[in-house]
């Protein structure tokens, strides 16, 4: 994966980023020229932090009426979203989901597209029309997602076989979704459709033990959610979502296979959400022996452990790392409370491209 | 030689898949087996890998188009029947109907459905469903009456950057028949007086068109002289035709196949 960073770089200047704003995700650090792993491992794990220290500012601006509308975090699921951002390459898609800050991260989305969407600044992808998580640049390749669960990993096969009927060779395209998505109309109709297909989509559920309040018990009869890639007749692979180098190994692995041809594969990751399902909610229905069990381990503590334990860094650089991107946090948040916030007497709210077939227009 | 209302659907799909190598066709049964009305017959050898056989799954078939649409292509999307095209009701109106407004990045896609009541089509297999579609912003509906609106549309529908919703009348797929394909059309969004008349205006659209067509036939023998106006689109509504003519009659009178509270008509 060397020359990862570059690459996000390019990609995101192809796809209308600010490189500026990239090089402040991924400026400074101490990369050596040791393992290719352990760069992997450090640069995924500087993301992971960043998306904690940014998910933490937003749940403070909530608690601060700052923020008009939910905030949903993604703790806990760092390790498995930050692999999944940092396994696609420029040109491939991404359409993450609501608990995915380090993913879109490490996909090359900056710190301020999350900022002016959340705090409802025009100047954000969305414009300020869609506030909190459903922001996107679907030009490149990062897809808005819609509320309605399992919803985009039919729209992710559409960009692919788009790709395949344009003649475009090599594309992967990732779909996030947790396990209560699931049990949903869309997520069948899609992995069929993708197995159907033999699309290269790698479709990511995060099981993450409640889809808002309801357990798994209540979601699903399976053993394993893993047992229903066979039933698709796609590849499936099983990972310890507390476990970043499980996580970058796995997502690796899944990409590669679906890009060399081998057709969707589903990976189901075992974690437990460290949070409510929004900040509105306290989640005291979350049992107390799962958070007591391995599942309810952190898994940026855990990847910090690692880190620390296999002298790949040291606690001095982490304390460096961790002040970079409180500042980085807190500069595009100054920033963005400076902007104009959008004035619905100026906007335009055709929801035609065909202005004069629009309603107002007749 | 002539030419019916559904040869001509297949036809416009011909054209589009001829003239702009961005279109392409996906459907159940669409593909060798030509449709289950005949209206892709054909294409498939025609047009190899561009007409393809979709799995019963009318979500992931909307939710593929508005993929393929963002990645530039410009879909055509058959519903076997309109009265399944509910199953893939959350893509339509909140994936597609919202793309562009959200990220303005335009939603080029065309669902066709084919719909109305015929002989023995049950309650599932025989809905008018425009009124639904037309609720949502994000949405043309085109209801075309005759063969040659049900050429020129479909393929303004697929040239059109945003979402449309093209309802095809099963009524009118074999008996309707006109001498040739049209070279011209109506803009888009324009309604079409049908027949001229000073006592009273009928606006209506698509099969219901040639039920007030005869109807006014039948009342010009008793000195009415009738007034027909086509939507041609149910979305946008030609506000200024259906104004304007009323104004001349005074009188309104409209009507339509759907439900009649919320159905299109009322508005």
């Amino acid at each position: 994966m060397g020359g990862l960073a570059k690459e996000i770089l390019q990609g995101a200047a192809r796809g209308g980023y600010s490189q500026g704003m990239l090089q402040t995700v991924l400026q400074g650090g101490a990369v050596g020229e040791v393992s290719p792993f352990r760069d992997t491992y450090l640069k995924a794990f500087r993301f992971m932090l960043l998306a904690r220290i940014l998910d933490e500012k937003f749940a403070s601006l909530y608690r601060a009426a700052k923020i008009h509308g939910g905030v949903f975090l993604g703790r806990g699921q760092e390790a498995l979203s930050v692999s999944v951002g940092y396994s696609l390459r420029p040109g491939d898609v991404f359409a993450p989901l609501i608990r995915d800050a380090a993913g879109r991260l490490a996909f090359g989305e900056p710190v301020l597209d999350s900022v002016r969407t959340y705090l409802g600044s025009p100047l954000g992808p969305m414009r300020a029309r869609d506030g909190n998580v459903h922001r996107g640049r679907p030009e490149a390749g990062l897809l808005p997602m819609i509320s309605h669960l399992g919803a985009m990993i039919s729209v992710v096969n559409g960009v692919l076989l788009a790709r395949r009927l344009k003649q475009i060779p090599g594309s992967v395209g990732a779909a996030c979704v947790g396990e209560g998505a699931t049990s949903t109309g869309s997520f069948h109709e899609a992995l069929n459709q993708a197995a159907v297909e033999k699309l290269p989509l790698v479709l990511v559920v995060a099981n993450n033990q409640y889809a808002y309040s309801t357990p798994t018990a209540r979601q699903f009869a399976c053993d394993s959610l893993l047992d229903r890639a066979q039933g698709y007749g796609v590849e499936g692979h099983a990972v310890d979502g507390t476990d970043l180098e499980g996580c970058l190994k796995v997502l690796e692995l899944a990409v590669a296979r679906a890009r060399a041809g081998n057709g969707p594969q589903l990976i189901e990751a075992s974690l437990l959400r460290l949070c409510g399902h929004g900040e509105h909610d306290t989640a005291e229905y979350v049992d107390a022996k799962l958070k007591a069990s391995s599942l309810g381990r952190d898994c940026l503590k855990i990847a910090e452990q690692s880190a620390l334990h296999q002298g790949w860094t040291n606690s001095e650089t982490i304390a460096v790392w961790r002040a970079e991107a409180v500042q980085k946090v807190e500069d595009a948040v100054a920033m963005v409370q400076r902007e104009a916030g959008p004035d619905p007497f100026e906007e335009s709210w055709q929801a035609l491209s065909t202005r004069d077939l629009s309603e107002g227009n007749e | 030689m002539s030419i019916t209302y559904l040869e001509a659907i297949r036809e416009a799909q011909a054209r589009a898949l001829a003239d702009d190598p961005r279109v392409f066709i996906y459907g159940q049964d669409v593909g060798a087996f030509g449709g289950a009305f005949k209206a892709t017959k054909n294409l498939a050898a025609e047009f190899p890998g561009r007409v393809l056989d979709a799995p019963i799954s009318e979500d992931a078939i909307v939710g593929l188009g508005v993929g393929a649409a963002i990645e530039g292509m410009r879909p055509i999307l058959e519903m076997q029947f309109a009265d399944f095209s509910t199953v893939g009701f959350n893509q339509i109106v909140n994936q597609a109907a919202t793309l562009f407004w959200r990220t303005n990045l335009p939603c080029p896609i065309t669902i066709r459905l084919p719909f109305g009541g015929t002989k023995g089509g049950g309650p599932f297999h025989s809905q008018s469903l425009e009124a639904i579609y037309a609720h949502y912003p994000g949405l043309i509906v085109m209801t075309p009456a005759t063969v040659e609106d049900a050429y020129s549309m479909l393929l303004e529908a697929v040239a059109l950057d945003d979402p449309v919703i093209f309802c095809e009348h099963k009524l009118l797929y074999y008996h309707l028949k006109a001498e040739q394909l049209p070279t011209e059309a109506f803009p888009v969004g324009k309604a079409r007086i049908a027949r001229e008349g000073r006592d009273m205006t009928i606006v209506t659209y698509s099969a219901m068109v040639h039920e007030a067509l005869e109807a006014a036939g039948e009342l010009a023998l008793e000195g009415w002289q009738v007034e027909v106006v086509d939507l041609r689109t149910i979305k946008p509504l030609d506000t200024d035709t259906v104004m304007a003519s009323v104004a001349r009659t005074g009188r309104l009178l409209c009507v339509g196949e759907s439900w009649p509270w919320g159905g299109s008509p009322p508005k």
